[in-house]
């Protein structure tokens, strides 16, 4: 009986008045046939160029590119840089959102600005500016050059760089997420008897695993596939100070598109599974957050 | 000063927390970039004005600004139809091509670079159709608008999406029954809610096409007073060990990144608002 009472209202209160938002079928059809035309010319055209000309001589050709001693290297240092980037900025990330998000304090705003900062620098200038603290002529040049110690156009410089350019994506994830989650949970595990590791282990890091996963999956996908920043220290010394993206520029250059390509194609792949990924973290989310 | 500046509480770690955040914070990003400013500051003015007012100079902030303006508008247009029809409209594949808005975002820049170099070429599956039309993309600043539109569609999108999906119904039923017809509801109801939301993405969009670089570089083809973007002339001045000259065109890209991130927070304070209010 109760069930019957409760449906006969909503139904009322959808059929009414939605037929507004209803466009003409000709109109729905076409604006969504445009869109999905442009979405296929602007975005899945070049992703499938990339494998077709990936493929284009044949899968032994494909499988020797991608096995040739400088994609290798070029796939080891790409992975080096990440591993090391991606920690570095997950720690920070948290520490920052805690302190941003469980306390009042002055200039918060400030400091929430000042951590997006490297998504508003250009690459080049993201790279650029270790170049000038660390390169020959840097702040640092001098005292680098008499211990020989080389940062710019060597691996310490792609990790920098790197990182400089991954900086905000686990921060700017957490800090909506923690924000909405408020601080009585934590609190109350205080208020409980627990310690301050204790609180963090199980209640904060558990309400914001999914999010914090989406974080490291954008910042990985960034560190793996950086192009612009790492160009500028990277000194593009084949088998040494080659990442994947670069990579991908030294064999287009040299008109070796089937190769440039093939190596295109492992850093499409990441993308897609970085897409896939980040679809499911987001409804992860979502669902913890109700 | 401790107590005024923070607000008592009984979470542990503030003080590590925010001392750490600081910290790395400094060493990364601020001290690092303080350098442009400090480099600047050591050549001579009238050697910084030659070196940003020169003419190739010039020629690519015209490039870069004007490319940037035009894919952002492209970007608003077509990135509002898609977020439209994503929110409004129910199809077969609706999730997967809600997914793929991300793409640009998830791709290396020096993927779609040369994807789309070999898509608008004179024999690729594009330009094939368009070079008989006397339309050249590649290797034009056509090219570069093609790229940086590629990369700011999904700022757009994504900007606008929530905005119209948090739109109340009532508004447009109130519009309607008040006798107002389906186009009127539009320009009068709808757009003037998604319009700072438009904004805010035009102008992240916008923003990153300036300092754009993997997706340009390739298909600009890079001549000189023609298809050169300015971060190209601050790697092209590296390469020359012109580090003073670098520097220069860097702290000119710097100053307007910072004055778009400022508009950019004010924009998005403003979109809350609305969506707070409206």
């Amino acid at each position: 009986m109760a069930t019957v009472a409760l449906e006969l209202p909503q139904k009322r209160a959808s059929a009414v008045p939605r037929n507004v938002r209803h466009d003409p079928p000709l109109v729905r059809w076409g604006l969504t046939l445009l869109a999905l035309l442009a979405l296929g010319v602007f975005i899945v055209l070049p992703l499938v160029a990339v494998f077709v000309q990936a493929f284009e001589k044949g899968v032994p050709a494909y499988l020797a590119a991608i096995r040739e001693p400088d994609t290798l290297s070029a796939i080891r240092l790409s992975l080096l840089a990440a591993g090391i980037s991606v920690p570095l900025n997950v720690i920070f990330g948290v520490t920052a959102a805690w302190a941003v998000t469980k306390f009042q304090f002055k200039g918060k705003n400030a400091l929430v600005t000042l951590i997006d900062i490297p998504f508003a620098v250009s690459p080049v200038v993201s790279g650029l500016i270790y170049v000038l603290v660390f390169g020959a002529q840097g702040w640092f040049g001098e005292w680098l050059g008499d211990h020989d110690i080389r940062i710019i156009f060597a691996v310490p410089g792609i990790i920098l760089a790197t990182t400089f350019v991954t900086f905000p994506f686990v921060a700017r994830e957490l800090i909506p997420l923690m924000q909405s989650q408020g601080t009585d949970e934590e609190e109350a595990a205080l208020t409980l008897g627990a310690n301050g590791w204790q609180m963090f282990f199980k209640i904060t890091l558990p309400n914001i695993r999914w999010g914090l996963l989406h974080g490291v999956v954008l910042c990985t996908a960034r560190a793996l596939g950086e192009f612009g920043a790492v160009s500028v220290v990277s000194g593009h010394i084949r088998g040494q100070t080659n990442t994947l993206p670069l990579h991908v520029e030294i064999l287009y250059n040299e008109y070796n598109y089937s190769g440039a390509f093939a190596v295109a194609s492992l850093l499409s792949v990441i993308a897609v599974i970085t897409l896939t990924l980040k679809k499911f973290l987001q409804w992860k989310t979502k669902e913890g957050a109700k | 000063m401790s107590i005024s500046f923070k607000r008592p509480s009984i979470l542990p770690g503030f003080w590590p927390a925010f001392s750490y955040t600081i910290l790395y914070l400094s060493l990364i990003v601020l001290i690092p970039l303080s350098a442009v400013f400090l480099k600047s500051l050591t050549s001579s003015w009238s050697h910084l004005w030659n070196v940003i007012t020169s003419p190739q100079v010039m020629a690519s902030y015209r490039l870069s600004f004007g490319a940037s303006l035009v894919a952002g508008m492209i970007s608003v247009v077509i990135g509002f139809l898609v977020a439209w029809v994503l929110v409004r409209y129910q199809f077969p594949g609706k999730a997967l091509a809600d997914a793929l808005v991300d793409l640009p975002f998830a791709l290396p820049t020096a993927v779609a670079g040369i994807a789309l170099t070999s898509l608008y070429t004179e024999h690729g599956w594009l330009g094939r159709y368009l070079a008989p039309l006397g339309i050249k993309v590649a290797f034009t600043p056509l090219g570069v608008v093609v790229a940086l539109t590629f990369i700011g569609l999904p700022f757009v999108v994504r900007s606008v999406q929530p905005v119209l999906a948090d739109a109340d119904a009532e508004l447009e039923e109130a519009a309607s029954s008040l006798g107002a017809n389906r186009w009127q509801v539009f320009r009068l109801v709808i757009f003037p809610i998604v319009r700072p939301a438009l904004l805010t993405g035009f102008a992240l969009a916008f923003a990153r096409a300036l300092g754009e670089y993997g997706s340009v570089i390739f298909i600009a083809g890079n001549m000189p007073m023609k298809t050169e973007i300015t971060p190209l002339l601050i790697v092209t001045k590296l390469e020359q060990y012109d580090y003073a000259g670098a520097t220069a065109i860097a702290a000119v890209m710097l100053t307007a990144s910072f004055l778009l991130l400022l508009a950019i927070n004010a924009l998005e304070r403003r979109t809350r608002k609305f969506m707070v209010t409206g």
